[in-house]
């Protein structure tokens, strides 16, 4: 009996170890763990400043930086300038920066990417492109997505540019397109 | 024999457990990457007396039998994907015309209403909103305002916590 103790105890921590590691990669659907670390950026469509449509489709084949914004967030605006100098150097090479206002309505916004002369279309966003890319509770917020279309980072709060870069750098070596 | 039967069953735990986090904790580089902050100059809402604030898990406690008036003095379209209950859009604070909004929401009411206002747009170090906000009422003669103080934004510090959430208009 006393011998069947330890035996017990171990095949308790082993069962443990199993049931946590089955609750990790327990998905519905029976997607494997990678799609769910990297899931597929949602579609989208939505007027850019000019009121025509920007179908996120078809930047499919590029590495997307999908910034969150507002006129008003302090973060937000020390960040955009960057991004503009990262659209130029890395554009060509197949980046495409997105902005997605959060703004009440396009005139301040139109007013600020005048004045910043971003090179890069800017949606305006609402609540339910918030809560397409899983609630947009706060600002900035930007997400990385691949070439295939997958969600590589989220990145909440101001983020230090080279960050953005090196991770902008790495998708475009090595992400696989869409389509 | 007891004793070595002992050792080699906490042996066999230890490496269960220790196999075990090794198998749920994925390579850096295929996780989801979250970063936050970085140091920035100091905004208006960081010069709020601490005694102006009262923060979330002390606001869910008082609205179990307080009723204040709550007024999101922040982003339209951040309230209307999660607000706490019962609060108002008013508009954001950072703006003349949000201020015109919240006075003309305000005018009508006693001087000691129990008023608690916020925003979690961003960060509280640079959040535009609830410092306009609250010397708006307290320039109206308020003096029962307080400032919910949302460290990074309404996400992390509110719904994130379980705390309770409402949606839409």
């Amino acid at each position: 009996m006393k011998k069947r103790i330890p035996i017990a105890l171990a095949l308790i921590a082993v069962a443990a170890g199993l049931y946590f590691v089955s609750r990790h990669h327990a998905v519905p659907g029976g997607m494997n763990s990678a799609a769910i670390e990297h899931p597929l950026a949602p579609e989208f469509s939505l007027p850019d400043l000019t009121g025509q449509k920007l179908d996120f489709s078809s930047y499919r084949g590029k590495v997307v930086l999908l910034d969150f914004w507002a006129t008003w967030c302090d973060p937000c605006r020390d960040e955009i300038p960057h991004f503009v100098a990262l659209q130029n150097k890395y554009g060509d090479r197949g980046l495409q920066i997105i902005g997605v206002s959060m703004d009440d309505g396009p005139e301040p916004v139109r007013d600020f990417c005048q004045r910043f002369k971003l090179n890069y279309p800017v949606v305006m966003g609402d609540a339910r492109m918030g809560e397409l890319y899983g609630g947009v509770l706060g600002l900035p917020i930007a997400f990385l997505i691949g070439r295939d279309g997958r969600i590589s980072a989220k990145h909440v709060g101001a983020t230090d540019i080279s960050v953005f870069e090196k991770e902008i750098v790495s998708l475009l070596r090595g992400g696989a397109g869409r389509g | 024999m007891n004793r070595s039967l002992m050792k080699r069953a906490i042996a066999i735990v230890l490496v269960g457990a220790a196999a075990s986090v090794c198998a749920v904790r994925a390579p850096a580089q295929n996780r989801l990457v979250v970063a936050s902050g970085a140091m920035f100059p100091v905004y208006q809402a960081t010069s709020l007396p601490s005694s102006q604030l009262i923060n979330p898990e002390e606001l869910v406690k008082l609205l179990r039998s307080e009723n204040p008036l709550m007024i999101q003095v922040g982003s339209h379209v951040l309230y209307q994907q999660a607000h706490i209950p019962g609060s108002e859009y008013i508009g954001p604070a950072s703006s003349e015309s949000g201020l015109q909004s919240l006075r003309k929401r305000v005018e009508s009411l006693p001087r000691n209403k129990f008023i608690v206002i916020y925003c979690g747009c961003c960060p509280w170090s640079h959040c535009p909103n609830v410092k306009p906000a609250d010397d708006a009422l307290r320039a109206m003669g308020f003096t029962n305002v307080r400032v919910l103080y949302i460290a990074n934004n309404f996400g992390a510090d509110w719904v994130d916590k379980g705390y309770p959430v409402a949606k839409g208009d």
